[in-house]
């Protein structure tokens, strides 16, 4: 018995199709499934041969019923298709499943050294402010970090400078004992006003102990403009203090002697963050620039005046970060680098 | 310098029980910073006590010891136990009584004891903190003390003394006295000032002679000034120091020694003027003040033998020199206890003449220290005759009317201030008569004209010579916490310098590759400078280890030193770097005189200077053992050599912006066959390679240790100010293999960069992928493959026109290296 073309056989040919095409679970079977479903054997092909046969009347709405029949049917194949490779993609990715937290180190951990980094975020601090950083030698001319900051050769205050000598001593070379060489430096060679911060490594004769280190690191700052006064120094250094302790920091001066400043000042910072509780913490020295140490430099201590202060870098680490102890600055084992990495 | 509060209170006014705290808390206002605390460890009832009788007790541990009754208050006895039986029978003694507490937080309660209850402990001088002697109970009678039974022995003794200790800075020479510590207490705290200088008056004696004979000044300024004597007759230089001298003298850090020297000791300390007491009838005539001749030595009274300097001042008679003036007293004219009559000598010296002599004979006295920083030039003479009041009220001597009194003439120093001067140091607007106020407290004479007035300092500030030392007086007497806050506004900065920024790019670089850094100490032994580099190198004068006396003239036996301690701490993958100086000899040099401090120095002075200072370019050198990359899951571990350290230099020119080539080469402490200089254009600027291996051995390291030094300032001067983009091209490529014959001597650099000139433009890339030597290459020979890529700028290349480059590079590789292409 001959097949009828009706809509009927046309929808019944497609259903039984997509119900094939649905069970498929792999691309093996819709292949065959696609072969036998669209294929010249299949129920729709040999409706769409009667087309021919058909009066030409009915031609027309006939091709378009097979012919939306066929469409759905290769829309199924297509989503079936798409399906099994969704399914098939996610196993192949299972395939590649790895522990990811057992990961394999490519490189190893680098980092910088706190007190350099430390340094160079002082340093940003007040470039910030339109400073400029100025370096020099470690091993100076005992004329730069002396007689030019109105150390008296005789003045007991040389002597309260553990200094290392470069032999022999009538050389007059030495190890700077302050970065003050550099302010003298700064003084000579610079246009007014200056603005300079100084940081780098500093020595005296003092044992290694948790405390003390004989190769430490200072910054110095030094200002020289028309018209500066203790306000200006105050002001700096409170703006300084808030940016490195946070903005409950305050600072407190209180009277001392440098042979390079007059009125000198001792620096003490409130910090607010310490171990055991907010406390007033000896930070630095600081001053207004003696004078005599301007006329070193040939300016005319009537015209400008100056201020300057001075830190540790090494016991602002200590109190800041809450490093206990000097050894591990100054031992060079990697892990005290590393616990920092690259921020201070 | 410490201060006794009970000696502190004799001039100014302290709050009933002050405590040390409490003064150094006013004391710090002013400038003196607190140190700590002595004594005030020490509390009652302590008592003095009399032994009525005793029974001794031998004990089955072999002691015996003394069951005492002590009557301990009129009609009050205790029975006490004493070890010590060195006292008798109506002895007064002193007893601590149940409830005191001796030094060290010894606490004394009635205990039972050997059989007995013990109400209280006799005590000893070492026990009470008088003494370091153990010489057993303390009996009153050697004091010369006879008081009533329950006399408080505390007070009796000056026990409950505390002393304040502060450091009293440089400038400050008058603080080194209770005259100068209680009068800035005053300023500090507004307590009313006694002068001591005023309460006793100056006596001049006359009738011994007194000359100064500088015929070599120091700047000008005679060695001596002022220079007074006075005589006391007749003493008894063996009666007893009363213990609230000595117990002073001790808290001020003083050991008693006699009558005589405690006096002048005493006397130093409250008035600031050293004191020299001679024994009268040792000397030979009157005194010279002269300087040394040349070799000539004496015997000081610490019984040194000391040669002398030109330089150095003497103190003279007759017989020759008898002291080293205002440093140390000579031992053939000093008091001793058959001294009977005193000479009280209270002179001036020049500060800088004996700063001098202390350094030269590193004999840093209390004298010669409060010479340095300047004495009091009216107070000699007071001082002198405060000397000779306790001399005769504790020794029984007499005035004799005896002495001298030498005297120059000292510069008179005026001062101009004008009123407005200290706002413009300060910024704080004082009101003038606060200005004038405040001088006239520190003991300015003051005259008033306009707006400004003319200041002379008080004798006993030596340090006050320029309007901004008046200022500094003003502003820290009115506090400085008064000062406001302003920041002041720079011109705009220019930020870090190239170079500054150079040098955190090549830290942050090498940081990111994985390398730590670390900071060394630049001191090395004479052998770490010769294994690096053949510079001759800088030796400290004072080194604090006698094995590191040189400084560093390469940074890699530090890292090396580093690595050693990190392996010895169990970390034995190591990759550290270091970036510092190191120190070479000056180009210049070395200068002999110094120019003086405040004038700027000519230009030629100063080129001066600089060319004296070695030479000390900064480098960046790092070592690197062990695993770079750790054996993992999935991962073979990748052992660190030569390639790492080619890496770290290729992070350290790229923070630059320039181009580095390596060259194989022999460098010193370096492995014969792994070592390569750096070069930038042509100029070497560092060396890299694996470390010698009998050198890692040296460093008890393995022996595969990877090594790099570059001088930073070398590199950085190749550095491009601006780096200028080249055209990217971006049409596509054409890649070749390129392999070739070649001897086995010939680098693979020198291929490459015969490869790249004979190629030409077109070829955009070349890497070495192969290097094969075996079968199929004769003997001596090595077969390189080359990856090329060619590109051309307007085109889509054919692979013939990258043929015909490729040709070109082999005919070139062929006729420089002799290679031939191999099939």
């Amino acid at each position: 018995m001959s097949e009828q073309l009706t809509a009927e056989t046309v929808s019944q040919a497609l259903a039984s199709s997509l119900a094939l095409v649905q069970k498929a679970d792999n691309f093996q079977d819709l292949k065959a499934i696609k072969a036998s479903a669209v294929g010249e054997e299949s129920p729709l092909s040999k409706l769409n041969a009667l087309i021919k046969s058909l009066p030409n009347d009915q031609k027309a709405e006939a091709g378009r019923l097979v012919g939306a029949a066929r469409a759905e049917l290769n829309a199924a194949f297509a989503t079936k298709e798409s399906e099994l490779q969704a399914v098939a993609d996610s196993e192949a990715l299972e395939l590649e499943r790895v522990d990811i937290t057992a990961y394999p180190r490519v490189a190893p951990k680098g980092a910088r050294h706190p007190l350099s980094l430390l340094m160079d975020s002082i340093s940003d601090v007040f470039i910030g402010m339109g400073w400029e950083i100025a370096d020099g030698p470690e091993l100076e001319n005992e004329w730069f970090n002396f007689d030019a900051l109105n150390f008296h050769p005789d003045h007991p205050a040389r002597a309260m400078q553990d200094t290392f000598f470069v032999a022999p001593v009538d050389n007059h070379l030495l190890l700077r004992t302050h970065t003050s060489p550099v302010q003298v430096r700064s003084l000579l060679e610079r246009e007014l006003p200056l603005y300079v911060l100084c940081p780098g490594r500093v020595f005296r004769t003092d044992e290694l102990d948790a405390t003390h280190t004989p190769v430490f690191h200072q910054v110095e700052g030094l200002a020289v403009d028309k018209g500066l006064t203790m306000s200006d120094l105050k002001g700096t250094l409170e703006h300084f203090a808030r940016v490195m302790f946070g903005p409950e920091a305050k600072i407190r001066l209180r009277p001392s002697f440098f042979p390079f400043t007059e009125p000198s000042a001792e620096l003490d910072v409130w910090h607010p963050g310490a171990k055991g509780g907010a406390r007033w913490v000896e930070w630095g020295g600081c001053g207004m620039v003696n004078p005599n140490v301007l006329l070193a430099a040939g300016i005319d201590p009537e015209v400008y005046t100056g201020f300057a202060f001075g830190m540790g870098i090494e016991r602002t680490l200590m109190f800041r970060n809450g490093v206990r102890d000097m050894h591990d600055m100054v031992e060079a084992d990697a892990r005290f680098s590393q616990q920092f990495g690259s921020v201070i | 310098m410490r201060v006794p509060l009970s000696w502190l209170a004799e001039f100014v006014e302290l709050p009933q029980n002050s405590t040390p705290d409490d003064v150094m808390a006013q004391l710090v206002k002013v400038g003196l910073e607190e140190e700590g605390s002595h004594g005030g460890d020490i509390r009652g009832p302590i008592v003095v006590g009399k032994v009525l009788e005793f029974v001794e007790e031998p004990q089955s541990n072999g002691k015996t010891i003394r069951w005492c009754q002590v009557e301990v208050a009129p009609g009050v006895v205790n029975g006490v136990v004493c070890g010590a039986r060195n006292f008798f029978e109506g002895d007064k003694v002193v007893v601590t009584l149940p409830g005191a507490a001796l030094p060290g937080g010894f606490e004394i309660a009635a205990r039972k004891t050997y059989g007995h209850v013990s109400d209280g402990m006799i005590a000893s001088s070492r026990e009470l903190g008088l003494s370091d002697d153990h010489e057993g109970i303390l009996r009153l009678s050697t004091l010369g003390l006879d008081p009533e039974v329950g006399t408080d022995a505390l007070e009796l003794l000056g026990l409950n003394e505390s002393a304040a200790e502060v450091n009293v800075t440089p400038d400050r020479g008058y603080c080194l006295s209770i005259r100068g510590i209680a009068r800035e207490y005053s300023h500090a705290s507004g307590a009313k000032f006694t002068d001591p200088a005023t309460k006793v008056s100056a006596k001049a004696g006359s009738g011994f002679s007194v000359q100064v004979q500088d015929d070599a000044p120091i700047h000008g300024v005679p060695g001596s000034s002022i220079f007074t004597t006075l005589g006391v007759s007749g003493i008894d230089a063996n009666a007893p120091v009363p213990s609230w001298m000595a117990n002073r003298l001790k808290l001020a850090g003083m050991r008693s020694i006699s009558i005589a020297v405690d006096i002048t000791n005493y006397v130093m300390l409250e008035l600031g003027q050293p004191i020299h007491a001679y024994d009268q009838d040792r000397l030979v005539g009157g005194i010279t003040v002269r300087r040394a001749v040349a070799g000539e030595q004496l015997q000081t009274l610490d019984e040194k033998v000391r040669t002398l300097h030109p330089e150095d001042l003497l103190i003279c008679d007759d017989s020759g020199p008898i002291g080293l003036a205002g440093v140390m007293g000579g031992a053939s004219s000093e008091v001793s206890s058959a001294t009977k009559n005193v000479l009280i000598e209270a002179a001036l010296f020049d500060p800088i003449s004996i700063a001098r002599t202390a350094r030269r004979h590193k004999l840093a006295s209390e004298a010669s220290k409060r010479f340095e920083r300047g004495v009091d030039p009216e107070v000699g003479p007071i001082a002198a005759a405060r000397v000779a009041q306790l001399l005769v009220e504790l020794a029984g001597g007499q005035l004799n009317g005896f002495g001298s009194s030498y005297r120059t003439d000292l510069p008179k120093i005026e001062i101009e201030l004008p009123f407005a001067f200290a706002l413009e140091l300060v910024g704080v607007d004082y009101a003038n008569q606060q200005i004038l106020d405040l001088l006239h407290q520190i003991g300015c004479e003051l005259r008033v004209h306009d707006d400004a007035v003319t200041v002379t300092p008080p004798s006993w500030r030596p340090d006050i010579r320029h309007k901004t030392d008046l200022v500094e007086e003003v502003a820290r007497l009115a506090g400085y916490h008064l000062i406001p806050s302003r920041i002041p506004v720079a011109p705009p900065g220019r930020g870090l310098t190239p170079r500054q920024q150079f040098r955190r790019r090549a830290l942050a670089g090498l940081a990111g590759a994985g390398f730590t850094e670390v900071l060394n100490y630049p001191f090395y032994s004479e052998q770490q400078n010769r294994e690096f580099s053949q510079s001759p190198a800088l030796r400290l004068e004072n080194p604090m280890q006698g094995d590191s006396p040189e400084l560093r003239n390469s940074l890699i036996p530090g890292l090396l030193q580093a690595a050693a301690r990190n392996l010895s701490r169990g970390t034995t993958d190591v990759a550290l770097i270091e970036e510092g100086s190191v120190f070479l000899p000056a180009q210049g040099n070395a200068t002999t005189s110094l120019p003086v401090g405040n004038v700027r120095p000519s230009s030629e002075q100063l080129a001066e200077l600089n060319a004296s200072i070695p030479v000390q370019p900064r480098h960046l050198a790092g070592v690197v053992l062990g695993d770079w990359i750790p054996q993992a899951p999935g991962q073979q571990a990748v052992q660190s050599g030569y390639p790492q350290a080619i890496l770290a230099v290729e992070q350290i020119t790229r923070a630059a912006g320039v181009p580095f080539e390596i060259r194989q080469s022999t460098v010193l402490g370096f492995h014969s066959g792994r070592a390569a200089e750096v070069l930038v254009e042509g100029e070497i600027v560092g060396h890299l390679g694996e470390v010698a291996p009998a050198l890692t051995a040296e460093y008890h390291l393995p022996r595969k240790v990877a090594a790099f030094e570059i001088n930073l300032d070398a590199l950085f001067a190749h550095a491009p100010e601006v780096l200028q983009a080249a055209e990217l091209r971006v049409m596509p490529a054409a890649t070749q293999d390129l392999s070739l014959l070649v001897s086995l001597d010939v680098p693979a650099a020198d291929l490459i960069a015969v490869i790249r000139e004979g190629a030409g433009d077109l070829l955009e890339d070349v890497s070495l992928v192969d290097d094969y030597r075996g079968d199929n290459v004769p003997a001596g020979s090595k077969s390189v493959t080359f990856s090329l890529r060619f590109r051309a700028a307007d085109r889509t290349l054919t692979q013939a026109e990258a043929t015909l480059s490729k040709d070109a590079a082999v005919a070139l590789a062929s006729q420089k290296f002799g290679a031939t292409l191999r099939a």
